[in-house]
Protein backbone atom coordinates (compact mmCIF):
# COMPACT_ATOMS: atom_id res chain seq x y z
CA UNK A 1 0.00 0.00 0.00
CA UNK A 2 1.33 3.62 -1.08
CA UNK A 3 2.05 5.62 2.47
CA UNK A 4 0.17 8.33 0.59
CA UNK A 5 -2.85 9.21 -0.66
CA UNK A 6 -2.25 11.18 -3.92
CA UNK A 7 -4.55 14.00 -5.26
CA UNK A 8 -3.69 16.24 -8.13
CA UNK A 9 -5.97 19.00 -9.74
CA UNK A 10 -4.79 20.82 -13.11
CA UNK A 11 -6.02 24.32 -14.15
CA UNK A 12 -5.03 26.67 -17.02
CA UNK A 13 -2.93 29.35 -16.21
CA UNK A 14 -5.18 31.59 -15.16
CA UNK A 15 -5.62 34.12 -12.27
CA UNK A 16 -8.89 32.89 -11.81
CA UNK A 17 -8.25 29.53 -11.16
CA UNK A 18 -5.53 30.63 -8.30
CA UNK A 19 -9.29 30.53 -5.75
CA UNK A 20 -10.50 27.09 -6.76
CA UNK A 21 -6.50 25.43 -6.22
CA UNK A 22 -6.83 27.35 -2.95
CA UNK A 23 -10.34 25.99 -1.90
CA UNK A 24 -9.04 22.21 -3.39
CA UNK A 25 -5.94 22.48 -0.75
CA UNK A 26 -8.42 23.70 2.23
CA UNK A 27 -10.67 20.72 1.79
CA UNK A 28 -7.49 18.19 1.90
CA UNK A 29 -5.87 19.83 5.03
CA UNK A 30 -8.84 19.96 6.77
CA UNK A 31 -9.22 16.17 5.98
CA UNK A 32 -5.55 15.98 7.46
CA UNK A 33 -6.65 17.72 10.47
CA UNK A 34 -4.61 20.87 10.63
CA UNK A 35 -6.13 23.54 12.77
CA UNK A 36 -6.70 26.78 11.28
CA UNK A 37 -4.40 28.60 11.14
CA UNK A 38 -2.22 25.85 9.49
CA UNK A 39 -5.19 25.76 6.92
CA UNK A 40 -4.73 29.24 6.25
CA UNK A 41 -0.54 28.76 5.84
CA UNK A 42 -1.14 26.42 3.34
CA UNK A 43 -4.01 28.46 1.20
CA UNK A 44 -1.48 31.54 1.15
CA UNK A 45 2.00 29.28 -0.01
CA UNK A 46 -0.07 27.37 -2.31
CA UNK A 47 -1.84 30.42 -3.77
CA UNK A 48 1.59 32.32 -3.61
CA UNK A 49 3.01 28.86 -5.50
CA UNK A 50 0.21 29.04 -8.33
CA UNK A 51 0.33 33.27 -8.43
CA UNK A 52 3.85 32.98 -9.59
CA UNK A 53 3.68 30.33 -12.35
CA UNK A 54 0.64 31.92 -13.80
CA UNK A 55 2.47 35.11 -13.60
CA UNK A 56 6.04 33.98 -15.07
CA UNK A 57 5.31 30.92 -16.34
CA UNK A 58 3.06 31.87 -19.67
CA UNK A 59 3.85 34.96 -21.79
CA UNK A 60 0.08 36.55 -22.93
CA UNK A 61 -0.94 34.69 -25.74
CA UNK A 62 0.35 31.50 -24.67
CA UNK A 63 -2.23 29.19 -22.80
CA UNK A 64 -1.10 26.82 -20.34
CA UNK A 65 -1.93 24.61 -17.89
CA UNK A 66 -0.22 24.09 -13.77
CA UNK A 67 -0.38 20.92 -11.77
CA UNK A 68 -1.06 20.82 -8.07
CA UNK A 69 0.17 17.68 -6.77
CA UNK A 70 -0.70 16.78 -3.37
CA UNK A 71 0.52 14.16 -1.34
CA UNK A 72 -1.54 13.53 2.02
CA UNK A 73 -0.09 11.50 4.82
CA UNK A 74 -1.23 10.29 8.11
CA UNK A 75 0.61 13.72 9.43
CA UNK A 76 1.88 15.78 6.51
CA UNK A 77 1.17 17.19 3.43
CA UNK A 78 3.34 17.44 0.37
CA UNK A 79 2.02 19.99 -2.20
CA UNK A 80 4.22 20.56 -6.00
CA UNK A 81 3.72 22.90 -8.02
CA UNK A 82 4.51 22.97 -11.36
CA UNK A 83 4.21 25.43 -14.54
CA UNK A 84 5.00 23.61 -17.36
CA UNK A 85 1.25 21.72 -17.43
CA UNK A 86 2.77 18.19 -17.39
CA UNK A 87 1.61 15.74 -15.24
CA UNK A 88 4.47 14.39 -13.32
CA UNK A 89 5.55 11.04 -11.46
CA UNK A 90 5.01 12.43 -7.66
CA UNK A 91 8.63 10.22 -6.41
CA UNK A 92 10.73 10.88 -9.04
CA UNK A 93 9.68 14.91 -9.19
CA UNK A 94 10.36 15.16 -5.66
CA UNK A 95 13.45 13.67 -5.85
CA UNK A 96 14.68 15.88 -7.98
CA UNK A 97 13.85 19.06 -5.99
CA UNK A 98 16.80 20.66 -4.01
CA UNK A 99 16.95 23.75 -2.09
CA UNK A 100 16.53 26.62 -4.02
CA UNK A 101 19.74 28.62 -2.48
CA UNK A 102 21.61 27.00 -4.98
CA UNK A 103 19.66 27.31 -7.80
CA UNK A 104 20.66 31.27 -9.11
CA UNK A 105 18.22 30.62 -11.74
CA UNK A 106 15.52 30.66 -9.60
CA UNK A 107 15.95 34.33 -8.61
CA UNK A 108 13.22 35.45 -10.44
CA UNK A 109 10.56 33.80 -8.35
CA UNK A 110 11.88 36.76 -5.81
CA UNK A 111 10.58 39.56 -8.47
CA UNK A 112 7.61 41.07 -6.92
CA UNK A 113 9.53 40.55 -3.58
CA UNK A 114 7.06 38.82 -1.04
CA UNK A 115 5.68 35.34 -2.78
CA UNK A 116 8.38 32.90 -1.87
CA UNK A 117 9.46 34.65 1.29
CA UNK A 118 5.89 33.88 2.67
CA UNK A 119 6.15 30.50 0.85
CA UNK A 120 9.56 30.01 3.04
CA UNK A 121 7.68 31.44 6.36
CA UNK A 122 4.38 29.82 6.08
CA UNK A 123 5.79 26.12 5.14
CA UNK A 124 7.88 23.98 7.22
CA UNK A 125 10.13 22.89 4.30
CA UNK A 126 10.23 23.85 0.65
CA UNK A 127 12.37 23.20 -2.37
CA UNK A 128 12.39 24.17 -5.91
CA UNK A 129 13.59 22.31 -9.47
CA UNK A 130 13.78 24.67 -11.61
CA UNK A 131 13.89 22.40 -15.38
CA UNK A 132 11.25 22.84 -17.75
CA UNK A 133 9.74 25.10 -16.26
CA UNK A 134 9.73 25.63 -12.42
CA UNK A 135 8.38 23.48 -10.01
CA UNK A 136 8.11 24.10 -5.94
CA UNK A 137 7.64 22.21 -3.63
CA UNK A 138 6.45 22.61 -0.21
CA UNK A 139 5.69 20.17 3.25
CA UNK A 140 3.73 21.54 5.84
CA UNK A 141 3.30 18.78 9.20
CA UNK A 142 0.07 18.31 11.31
CA UNK A 143 0.73 19.94 14.84
CA UNK A 144 3.92 20.84 14.27
CA UNK A 145 4.07 24.37 15.36
CA UNK A 146 7.14 26.55 14.68
CA UNK A 147 8.57 28.21 17.68
CA UNK A 148 10.29 31.16 17.09
CA UNK A 149 13.82 30.13 18.57
CA UNK A 150 14.34 33.50 19.70
CA UNK A 151 11.53 33.03 22.37
CA UNK A 152 12.71 32.80 25.80
CA UNK A 153 10.90 29.72 27.82
CA UNK A 154 9.28 30.39 31.36
CA UNK A 155 11.15 28.04 33.32
CA UNK A 156 9.71 27.32 36.99
CA UNK B 1 -14.01 35.21 -5.22
CA UNK B 2 -14.38 38.20 -5.84
CA UNK B 3 -13.23 42.09 -3.95
CA UNK B 4 -16.06 45.07 -3.64
CA UNK B 5 -14.77 48.64 -2.38
CA UNK B 6 -17.34 50.71 -1.21
CA UNK B 7 -15.86 54.54 -1.17
CA UNK B 8 -17.33 56.97 1.53
CA UNK B 9 -15.78 60.50 0.87
CA UNK B 10 -16.07 63.99 3.26
CA UNK B 11 -14.09 66.58 2.51
CA UNK B 12 -10.36 65.48 3.43
CA UNK B 13 -11.63 62.42 4.50
CA UNK B 14 -12.26 59.09 2.65
CA UNK B 15 -12.86 55.79 3.90
CA UNK B 16 -13.02 52.32 1.73
CA UNK B 17 -14.96 49.41 2.95
CA UNK B 18 -13.18 46.65 1.59
CA UNK B 19 -14.97 43.07 1.20
CA UNK B 20 -14.11 39.66 0.15
CA UNK B 21 -10.99 38.18 -0.85
CA UNK B 22 -7.56 39.43 -2.53
CA UNK B 23 -5.75 37.09 -4.98
CA UNK B 24 -4.29 37.47 -8.10
CA UNK B 25 -7.31 37.50 -9.88
CA UNK B 26 -8.73 40.60 -7.39
CA UNK B 27 -5.66 42.49 -6.99
CA UNK B 28 -5.99 44.36 -9.76
CA UNK B 29 -9.58 45.05 -9.47
CA UNK B 30 -8.45 46.49 -6.20
CA UNK B 31 -5.80 48.44 -7.43
CA UNK B 32 -8.25 49.80 -10.00
CA UNK B 33 -10.55 51.13 -7.06
CA UNK B 34 -7.84 52.58 -4.99
CA UNK B 35 -6.41 54.70 -7.86
CA UNK B 36 -10.11 55.99 -7.81
CA UNK B 37 -9.38 58.10 -4.67
CA UNK B 38 -7.88 61.45 -5.70
CA UNK B 39 -5.05 61.83 -3.64
CA UNK B 40 -4.65 65.50 -2.65
CA UNK B 41 -2.26 67.26 0.79
CA UNK B 42 -3.31 66.24 4.30
CA UNK B 43 -5.81 63.67 3.03
CA UNK B 44 -7.01 61.27 5.47
CA UNK B 45 -7.40 57.62 4.10
CA UNK B 46 -8.79 55.05 5.91
CA UNK B 47 -8.98 51.22 4.42
CA UNK B 48 -11.30 48.88 6.33
CA UNK B 49 -10.44 45.73 5.71
CA UNK B 50 -12.89 43.87 8.28
CA UNK B 51 -14.51 42.09 5.70
CA UNK B 52 -11.62 40.74 4.10
CA UNK B 53 -11.08 36.83 4.43
CA UNK B 54 -8.15 36.28 2.22
CA UNK B 55 -5.26 37.74 1.57
CA UNK B 56 -1.54 36.81 -0.06
CA UNK B 57 1.06 38.97 -0.99
CA UNK B 58 -1.14 40.37 -4.33
CA UNK B 59 -2.85 42.27 -1.51
CA UNK B 60 0.18 43.12 -0.01
CA UNK B 61 1.89 44.47 -3.25
CA UNK B 62 -1.57 46.64 -3.79
CA UNK B 63 -1.38 48.52 -0.43
CA UNK B 64 2.13 48.94 -1.05
CA UNK B 65 1.71 50.49 -4.16
CA UNK B 66 -0.76 52.39 -2.97
CA UNK B 67 1.11 53.37 0.08
CA UNK B 68 3.68 55.13 -1.78
CA UNK B 69 1.25 57.09 -3.78
CA UNK B 70 -0.33 58.36 -0.61
CA UNK B 71 2.94 59.40 0.72
CA UNK B 72 4.22 60.88 -2.44
CA UNK B 73 0.89 63.04 -2.02
CA UNK B 74 1.35 63.54 1.57
CA UNK B 75 -1.74 62.30 3.02
CA UNK B 76 -2.29 59.41 5.22
CA UNK B 77 -3.54 55.80 5.09
CA UNK B 78 -4.69 53.94 7.78
CA UNK B 79 -5.75 50.34 7.80
CA UNK B 80 -8.25 49.37 10.18
CA UNK B 81 -9.75 45.86 11.17
CA UNK B 82 -7.39 43.62 10.56
CA UNK B 83 -7.89 40.07 11.62
CA UNK B 84 -5.06 38.64 13.53
CA UNK B 85 -4.64 36.67 10.18
CA UNK B 86 -4.22 39.80 8.29
CA UNK B 87 -2.23 41.52 10.73
CA UNK B 88 0.12 38.70 10.94
CA UNK B 89 0.89 38.72 7.20
CA UNK B 90 1.95 42.52 7.31
CA UNK B 91 3.94 41.54 10.51
CA UNK B 92 5.90 38.74 9.17
CA UNK B 93 6.80 41.07 5.78
CA UNK B 94 7.99 44.07 8.04
CA UNK B 95 4.99 46.06 7.01
CA UNK B 96 3.64 46.42 10.05
CA UNK B 97 6.34 48.64 11.33
CA UNK B 98 5.82 50.91 8.41
CA UNK B 99 2.40 51.38 7.95
CA UNK B 100 -0.76 52.70 9.84
CA UNK B 101 -2.07 49.65 11.20
CA UNK B 102 -4.89 48.49 13.91
CA UNK B 103 -6.31 45.38 13.97
CA UNK B 104 -9.65 44.31 15.15
CA UNK B 105 -8.91 44.00 18.85
CA UNK B 106 -6.90 47.00 18.49
CA UNK B 107 -10.19 49.56 17.95
CA UNK B 108 -11.15 50.70 20.70
CA UNK B 109 -7.60 52.06 21.64
CA UNK B 110 -6.60 55.48 21.45
CA UNK B 111 -3.25 56.45 19.60
CA UNK B 112 -1.06 57.51 23.00
CA UNK B 113 1.78 58.26 21.23
CA UNK B 114 1.30 61.94 20.54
Amino acid sequence: MKPFDYVEIRVPAKPQYVSVARLTISGLANRLGFTYDDIEDLKIATSEAITNAVQHAYSDDEEGEIVIGCALYKEKIEIMVADHGKSFNFEETKAKVGPYQDLEEVSFLREGGLGLYLIETLMDEVKVHHQEGVTVFMTKHVGLEQVDENVEHISS
Amino acid sequence: MNISVELVEDNLQVKAVLKGEIDAFTAPILREKLADIQLRENLQIELDLVGVSYMDSTGLGVFVGFYKSVIASNSHMKLTGLSSRLKRLFDITGLGEIMDIQAMSEEVKIDETV
